[in-house]
């Protein structure tokens, strides 16, 4: 497995954690404790999941000639 | 006798030396953190309901510490593509700041340890405790430190949750909203311990597993700091070579990356 792979491997995975980050600060924001911080959370790692995934297309665009092994 | 396989794969495997060399230490790794990870799980499931603690940690540092090294992982395979590419002057600029984001890891990484070691639980002869910091910001106090310098009183500043205004609402760490100081006689305390890796389990093992983590961050920005510095000798005697190199230390870098990506909500959210 080459670097890009693994980086392949690591964006997706980098996505997850963004998404999921976004569904934490979203979930404590609209719970009975919410708090700004928890929306700013859920908004900035959405979009951060959104540039990831823009991200990857690029890279994958970019490295089109390099192989995956 | 000429070793072969050091530059181009091995027709069988598609692999060169040094790749195989880094999956099987990785492969290594992997049981290293597996281990661990397993170990934090099953602490934690056995721990008593409610017992496990809470908002320790700083979200918003332990947020921007993923930023920098998503972005740095991002730099390292930009850094093999160029060479790649044939491009030694734009591999030497994302490699240059790989090393710079691993520095700023290691730096935010330890004013949050500092941040901890300068934290305190105080429990008074009353039978009353409350968290907070000391006046002066010393690292590692205890009741035997206190009494050894026949310090008399400490000034105590409590944190949000005795007295302050909610740290929650204000949108800042716990740890940085703060009650009124008072001083605290050292006679009335029963026991002082600082929020380092022997103040609670879940201490011990987030210590364990960062600080292990940031060596590795360290011995990655090592291996690619002495790569940038050799690589224009590597350019001129073998290219191949070099790009080998740069994308095994990338192989390493990522898996180090990775590790944090799971550290990063296990420790900080969940």
């Amino acid at each position: 497995m080459s670097l890009k792979a693994i980086h392949v491997l690591f964006i997706v995975a980098s996505t997850v954690l963004a998404l999921g980050f976004s569904g934490w600060g979203f979930n404590n924001y609209f719970s009975s404790e919410g708090a700004a911080a928890d929306l700013a959370y859920g908004i900035g790692s959405a979009s951060a999941g959104i540039g990831l995934v823009v991200y990857g297309c690029y890279f994958l665009k970019k490295l089109k000639n390099i192989s995956y092994l | 006798m000429e070793i072969p396989y050091t530059v181009h794969p091995r027709e069988d495997t598609g692999l060169y030396n040094a790749k195989l060399g880094i999956w099987l230490f990785l492969a290594s790794e992997v049981m290293l953190f597996g281990a661990l990870f397993s170990s934090y799980i099953l602490l934690r499931v056995g721990a008593a309901p409610g017992a496990w603690p809470h908002g320790l940690l700083n979200i918003p540092i332990g947020t921007l510490n993923t930023l920098v090294l998503i972005t740095s992982s991002v730099t390292v395979v930009m850094a093999w593509a160029s060479l790649k590419m044939n491009q030694l002057s734009r591999f030497k600029i994302y490699q240059s700041l790989t090393v710079l984001f691993a520095l700023i890891f290691v730096c935010i990484k330890s004013f949050e340890y500092h941040d901890k070691f300068t934290h305190y639980e105080v429990v008074l002869k009353d039978g009353k405790s409350m968290t907070g910091h000391i006046e002066g910001s010393p690292m590692f106090w205890n009741l035997t430190k206190l009494n050894a310098n026949k310090i008399a009183s400490i000034t105590f500043t409590p944190d949000a949750a005795h007295g302050a205004p909610d740290a929650k609402s204000e949108g800042t760490a716990a740890s940085s909203a703060h009650g009124e100081p008072t001083k605290i006689a050292t006679s009335d305390i029963l026991k002082l311990e600082c929020f380092g890796p022997f103040h609670n389990t879940y201490l011990a093992i987030y210590f364990t597993l960062t600080a292990l983590h940031a060596l590795h961050v360290i011995g990655g920005a090592i291996v690619i700091a002495y790569i940038l510095l050799t690589a224009g000798r590597w350019w001129k005697k073998n290219p191949e070579q070099l790009t080998n190199r740069v994308e095994v230390s990338g192989l390493f870098w990522h898996f180090v990356d990775l590790v944090w990506i799971f550290l990063f909500p296990v420790l900080y959210l969940l």
